[in-house]
C-alpha cells in the first residue's frame, strides 16, 4: 500500500487518476480504516487529504452560505454556532454519526462518499440543497450533493475525482430544517429509516419544502410529492397525513437484519411527520 | 451489617473498594491481549465461509512460502481417536472433513507479525463442496433436515427420532391429565427465543507455548484455567500436568469463557514453530461467529389454573439447538421453567437438536431465561384473563422450604416468598403509568453450583494474609473473599490479598461458573483461615505453656479462653506471625473438596415500559431487581450482578439475536448489528437485596450471578401487553416485531 499526502486537491486528483489498483481517499478515516481493519478493503493507494490547506475550515461564502472543508469533523460542525443556527438539521444529522470519539474524526464528505444509503448526514444536505465542489484531473465542477450517491457503496464520482468542499446555500429568512432517524437503540447505531425536512414559512404557512428519506432505497430519496403535501398548509393533521403517505409511497426498501420492508415503509411516514413539525417550529423561530 | 437481626459482622456487608479496582481504572490490569513474550509469533485462523461444506482440499503452500510465516496447522496435525466431548472439542477447534458452521476454523497460521499472519491466512486455499444446511431449530428437527452428523445421538434418544435429535428427556410427577381436568382454564402457547451472545467486551486472547517435549505454558483470558488445561491437553494429546495455564484478568465471560476455542491452536502452532510462543487474539467478528453463543429455542407450554390462581398442572415441551454439537441447555431450561411454583402435576419434554451453528457455550443461567420467557409469559396472560394480581398468583403458588421442586428434589432454605413480598412493597409497583406505558413482573430461578474447589491461604511475616484461589475474579469475588477471610481472622480488609493463581499452584478448580466463586472458594477460604487460626492458637498456647484448647481467637488475636486458662495479654496476629520462623515455621491453611450446601436463588423483576405506537420502539422507564442473595458479602457487587443480569436480559428481550442469511452465514457479526443495550438505552436499574441466609455457607452466601438474566425476557413481554395490549411470543421484541403486532401483522 502506498500512502500519499498531497498538498493540493489538484495533486490529489492527479495521484488518484494515475493509480491503477484500489484507491481510497482518507479524511477522518472512520470508514476507511475500519474497512481496512476488517479486511473488507485493502487499498493499493491511500490518499490522505488532511495536509491540504483549508480542509479543516468552515467559511461563510460571499452569497451568505457556508463552505465546509472535507476534513471538518462532526464535533467542529456541532461547535459552530452560526452554522448550527442556519442549518440545525444538517448539523444534527452529522452529530448522530457514531460516538463522541468518532465525532472527533468523522466528516460530512466521508459520510457522503462512503455511499451508504443509511448515511445520517446526507438527507439533511440534500434537503438543504447543498452542492459538492469537485476537483478532477481535468479541472473542477460543482454538482448537487443529491447527484453524488449512486447506490450502496458507490458514487457518481469519476476516477480521479475528489470532493474538495461542500457548499450550503444561504439560509434566508423564516427557514428551518430537521433530521430524524429511527434506530432500535438510542445511539451508536445505524439508521433503519432517516428523514430530513427543510422548509420555509410565511407566518404559519409553508411556502417551500424539501423532504428527503434515507435507508429506504439504494440511495437517498427526495420526495417531491411529500414536499407538495405540506406546501401551502400550516401542517394540519390532514397535510401531515398526506405527507406521511407520500413518504411511505416513495420507499423502495429491503428486508434485512435492521428492519423489514413493512417497518421501514411505515416508519418513513412517521418520521416525515415528526421531522416536518420540528422544521416548522424552527422556521417560526421556536426552540425545537 | 447483616440484616437478619441476629448476627453482627465487622466487615461482611460493607462496601470497600475492590482490590483490583485501581489497576482497572488506571489501565494497568493485564488482560488476555496484554501479554507478550520475547520471540513471540502471532496466529491467525482460516474460517469456513460456508454453513455446511465438505473440505475437499487445503493448500498451505503459498502461505508457507511467505517470508515470516513459521507454522501452519490443520486437522491433520491433531491426534486421532478422541471420543465424546473431547472429540467435539477437537472438531470445534479445527474442522475435520466438513465445516459445520459459518466461521468454523479450518486452518491456522503463525507468523512474525499479526499483519503477516492475516495475509498468510488469506493465502491458504481451501476448496469446499457446499452441502445443504439448516439453521432454525424447528427446521433442524424435521425428519428430512440436512443431517449434521450421523451417530451423534446418545442413548436417551428413542428409535425413530429425527436425525438431528441428539438428546431426549422426559420427566415430571403427578397425574398431569387429572391436573388439567381440575383446572378452570387451561391455556397453551408456543414461544421462540433466538440465539444470543454473552457479549463480553474482551475478546478471547491467549499466548501459548509448547515444546517438542510436550511441556507447555499458556496465558489466557478464561473463567477456568484448569478447564483450559484439561481441554487443550485432550485436544492435542498432551499430558495434562505438563501444561501450566495462567489466567489473565478477564473482561467479562458470563459462561462463554468456560471452554476452549482457539487456545489449542496457539499451542499446536507453537509446537510446529520450534516452541516459539504464539499469540492469538480474536476479532469481534470471530467472537460472534465462532465462540459459544447460547441456544435458540422453540417451546410449547400448557398450564391449568383455577379461578383463584392455583396452578393445577403444567406441561412444557422445549426444542433447542446449540449448534453443530450436543449441549443445548434444554435440560436446565426445563429444570428451571416451573421451579418457582408448587405443582401437583408437571411434565417436561426436551429435545437437544443439532444445527449448522457454532457450538453453544454456557451463558448466565444457561437455559433458564428461555424457559422463564415461555412460562412466565403464559402465566401473566392467564392472570389477565382471570383478573388476578400477578404477584398474588405467584405468592399463591410459591415454593417454600420442604416443597418438592418441579424438577424433583426437595427445596431447602429458599427465599422466594420473601422476594415476592419485597417486590409487592416496592414503590415502583405504585408508580403512576401514562398512555402507552405498562408494567410487567416475572420470576426467575437458578440453582447455583459448588464444584471442585481448592484454596490455600498463608499468614505473612507481618500478620497480613494471602489467599490463593483458582476461580478467576469476574464480578468482585476477590473483594468478597477478602472480606470473609478478614472477618474470620479479625484483621482489616486491606490486610488480605486474594490472588487468582495458575494451575501449578493448587489442585483442580472448576471455573468461575454457576455463581460459585463467592460460595465455594469463599467457603473453602474460610475453612483455610480457621486452620490458620487453630495453628496460631497453638503457637500462643505453646508460648504461654497452656493447652491449645484453652486459647480462643478474638479480634485478630489469641487470648486465654477464660480466667481458668491463665492470665496473659492477647497475642496479636502480627506478634505470632513475626516470630513464626522460630515457633514452628510457616502458618497456613488449605482446603479442598466439593463444598456442600449450595443455596438456590430466586428473583423477581418489575419493569415499566413505554411503547411508541407509531414505531414499535420499547423504552424501559423503570426497572427493579429483587433477589435473594442469602447474604450480601459486598452489597455493591451483588447489586452489580443484579444490574448486569437485568441488562443482558433486557438486550436479549428487545434487540439481541443471531441473524443468518439464506446461505446460513451470520449476517450480524459486529456490535453495530448485534445490538446489546448501550448506557443511554437504560434507566438506573434499582435493586433490592433480600437476605434469607443460606445455612450451607458460613456467612449465608447463595450465589447471585445468574438468576438476574432470567426474569427480564418475560417481564418485558408482560409489560408490553400491559402497555399496548399485544402479546409477543417471539424474541427479540424488536421495533419491527412490535409494530407488526400493533398493526395486526404479527
Amino acid at each position: 500500500m502506498r500512502y500519499h499526502t498531497p498538498t493540493t486537491f489538484a495533486e490529489a486528483a492527479g495521484i488518484a487518476a494515475a493509480a491503477q489498483g484500489v484507491t481510497r481517499f482518507l479524511a477522518g478515516g472512520t470508514d476507511v480504516l475500519v474497512q481496512m481493519r476488517a479486511g473488507m478493503v485493502l487499498p493499493d493507494d491511500l490518499i490522505d487529504l488532511k495536509k491540504i490547506d483549508g480542509v479543516d475550515r468552515i467559511d461563510p461564502t460571499p452569497e451568505g452560505g457556508w463552505r465546509i472543508g472535507v476534513a471538518v469533523p462532526g464535533i467542529a460542525l456541532g461547535a459552530h454556532e452560526a452554522l448550527r443556527a442556519d442549518w440545525p438539521g444538517v448539523v444534527e444529522g452529522m452529530e448522530l454519526v457514531g460516538s463522541t470519539q468518532i465525532q472527533g474524526r468523522a466528516t460530512l464528505v466521508g459520510n457522503l462518499c462512503n455511499g451508504s444509503p443509511a448515511a445520517d448526514s446526507v438527507p439533511g444536505l440534500v434537503a438543504a440543497g447543498a452542492m459538492a465542489e469537485i476537483t478532477g484531473p481535468d479541472g473542477g465542477r460543482v454538482v448537487p450533493v443529491a447527484d453524488i450517491p449512486a447506490g450502496p457503496g458507490r458514487t457518481t464520482l469519476q476516477p480521479g475525482e475528489v470532493i474538495s468542499a461542500l457548499l450550503l446555500p444561504p439560509r434566508g429568512t423564516a427557514g428551518g430544517d430537521a433530521y430524524l432517524r429511527f434506530i432500535p437503540r438510542t445511539e451508536m447505531d445505524i439508521a433503519v429509516v432517516g428523514c430530513a425536512v427543510n422548509l420555509r414559512c410565511d407566518g404559519d404557512t409553508v411556502t417551500e419544502a424539501s423532504v428527503v428519506l434515507g435507508a429506504v432505497a439504494p440511495t437517498v430519496v427526495s420526495v417531491p410529492a411529500a414536499s407538495a403535501a405540506i406546501i401551502g398548509t400550516a401542517l394540519d393533521d390532514t397535510a401531515l397525513g398526506t405527507l406521511a403517505e407520500a413518504a411511505s409511497a416513495a420507499c423502495r426498501p429491503i428486508d434485512d437484519k435492521r428492519g423489514t420492508i413493512a417497518f421501514r415503509t411505515e416508519v418513513a411516514g412517521v418520521l416525515a411527520k415528526r421531522a416536518a413539525r420540528i422544521a416548522h417550529a424552527r422556521a417560526k423561530g421556536e426552540n425545537a | 451489617m447483616a440484616k437478619d437481626g441476629l448476627t453482627e459482622f465487622r466487615l461482611i456487608g460493607t462496601r470497600p473498594d475492590r482490590p483490583d479496582g485501581l489497576d482497572k481504572v488506571t489501565g494497568r490490569a493485564r488482560y488476555g491481549a496484554d501479554f507478550a513474550l520475547p520471540g513471540m509469533l502471532f496466529g491467525a485462523v482460516v474460517r469456513s465461509p460456508h454453513a455446511h461444506a465438505r473440505i475437499v482440499r487445503i493448500d498451505t503452500s503459498r502461505a508457507l512460502a511467505l517470508e515470516g510465516v513459521k507454522a501452519v496447522v490443520t486437522r491433520a496435525d491433531l491426534p486421532d481417536g478422541l471420543e465424546g466431548e473431547d472429540w467435539d472439542l477437537q472438531e470445534n477447534t479445527l474442522a475435520g472433513d466438513r465445516a459445520l458452521y459459518d466461521g468454523h476454523a479450518v486452518a491456522a497460521v503463525a507468523a512474525t507479525s499479526r499483519l503477516l499472519a492475516e495475509e498468510a491466512a488469506r493465502l491458504i486455499e481451501v476448496d469446499y463442496e457446499v452441502l445443504p444446511h439448516v439453521i432454525d431449530v424447528d427446521d433442524a428437527i424435521r425428519p428430512d433436515a440436512p443431517v449434521i452428523r450421523q451417530g451423534a445421538a446418545d442413548a436417551s434418544v428413542p428409535e425413530g427420532m429425527p436425525p438431528n435429535v441428539v438428546r431426549y428427556m422426559e420427566f415430571g410427577h403427578g397425574d398431569i391429565e387429572a391436573g388439567f381436568a381440575e383446572a378452570d382454564i387451561v391455556r397453551e402457547r408456543s414461544y421462540r427465543t433466538e440465539a444470543a451472545h454473552q457479549g463480553y467486551i474482551e475478546p478471547h486472547a491467549c499466548v501459548g507455548q509448547l515444546g517438542a517435549d510436550g511441556a507447555g505454558e499458556m496465558w489466557v483470558c478464561t473463567q477456568g484455567q484448569w478447564y483450559i488445561r484439561r481441554m487443550c491437553a485432550a485436544v492435542l494429546g498432551l499430558e495434562t500436568a505438563q501444561l501450566r495455564v495462567t489466567p489473565s484478568e478477564i473482561g467479562g465471560g458470563f459462561g462463554g469463557k468456560t471452554t476452549i476455542f482457539m487456545e489449542p491452536l496457539s499451542l499446536a502452532l507453537s509446537r510446529k514453530a520450534g516452541g516459539r510462543p504464539v499469540k492469538i487474539v480474536m476479532s469481534r467478528a470471530e467472537v460472534l461467529r465462532a465462540t459459544g453463543p447460547t441456544a435458540s429455542a422453540s417451546m410449547d407450554v400448557r398450564i391449568g389454573m383455577k379461578k383463584d390462581g392455583t396452578i393445577t398442572a403444567a406441561r412444557a415441551e422445549f426444542r433447542m439447538q446449540g449448534g453443530a454439537f450436543p449441549g443445548a441447555p434444554v435440560d436446565m431450561a426445563l429444570y428451571c421453567a416451573f421451579a418457582p411454583y408448587k405443582l401437583p402435576a408437571v411434565q417436561h419434554i426436551g429435545y437437544d437438536v443439532l444445527a449448522n451453528r457454532p457450538k453453544c457455550a454456557a451463558y448466565r443461567a444457561p437455559g433458564s431465561p428461555m424457559g422463564a420467557f415461555a412460562v412466565e409469559s403464559l402465566l401473566d396472560e392467564m392472570c389477565r384473563e382471570l383478573g388476578i394480581d400477578p404477584v398474588e398468583m405467584r405468592l399463591t403458588n410459591a415454593v417454600r422450604e420442604g416443597d418438592r421442586a418441579s424438577y424433583g428434589p426437595t427445596f431447602g432454605s429458599i427465599g422466594l416468598v420473601e422476594v415476592l413480598e419485597a417486590a409487592k412493597g416496592h414503590p415502583n409497583m405504585a408508580a403512576p403509568l401514562g398512555p402507552n406505558q405498562g408494567r410487567g413482573i416475572a420470576s426467575g430461578y437458578w440453582f447455583n453450583h459448588s464444584g471442585e474447589t481448592s484454596v490455600s491461604m498463608a499468614i505473612s511475616e507481618d500478620g497480613t494474609a494471602q489467599v490463593s484461589v483458582g476461580t478467576p475474579d469476574i464480578g468482585g469475588s476477590r473483594a468478597s473473599i477478602a472480606l470473609m477471610v478478614a472477618e474470620r481472622l479479625g484483621i482489616p480488609y486491606e490486610d488480605v490479598r486474594v490472588n487468582v493463581v495458575e494451575t501449578g499452584a493448587l489442585g483442580v478448580n472448576e471455573p468461575t461458573h454457576g455463581s460459585r466463586a463467592t460460595f465455594a472458594s469463599g467457603k473453602a477460604a474460610v475453612v483455610a483461615a480457621e486452620q490458620a487460626i487453630a495453628e496460631m492458637c497453638r503457637r500462643a498456647a505453646a508460648e504461654w505453656g497452656i493447652d491449645a484448647e484453652a486459647v480462643e481467637w478474638v479480634d485478630g488475636a489469641a487470648q486465654p479462653a477464660g480466667p481458668n486458662a491463665g492470665r496473659f495479654p492477647p497475642m496479636t496476629i502480627a506478634e505470632i506471625a513475626g516470630k513464626m520462623g522460630q515457633t514452628g515455621g510457616p502458618i497456613s491453611g488449605h482446603h479442598e473438596g466439593l463444598p456442600e450446601g449450595v443455596g438456590a436463588s430466586f428473583g423477581a423483576h418489575v419493569v415499566d415500559v413505554e411503547v411508541d405506537p407509531e414505531t414499535g420502539r420499547v423504552t424501559i422507564l423503570r426497572y427493579v431487581v429483587v433477589q435473594d442473595a442469602g447474604r450480601a458479602i459486598h452489597p455493591a457487587y451483588v447489586e452489580g450482578q443484579y444490574q448486569g443480569g437485568a441488562v443482558q436480559g433486557i438486550g436479549w428481550a428487545l434487540n439481541e439475536e443471531y441473524v443468518y442469511d439464506d446461505r446460513g452465514r451470520l449476517a450480524n457479526p459486529a456490535f453495530l448489528d448485534y445490538r446489546v443495550p448501550v448506557a443511554s438505552d437504560l434507566p438506573m436499574i434499582d435493586t433490592v437485596i433480600v437476605e434469607v441466609p443460606n445455612p450451607g455457607h458460613p456467612y449465608g452466601v447463595r450465589g447471585v450471578g445468574e438468576t438476574g438474566i432470567t426474569p427480564p425476557l418475560p417481564a418485558i413481554a408482560n409489560a408490553i401487553e400491559d402497555a399496548v395490549g399485544v402479546r409477543l411470543t417471539h424474541l427479540p421484541m424488536s421495533p419491527s416485531k412490535v409494530l407488526a403486532a400493533l398493526k395486526g401483522r404479527g
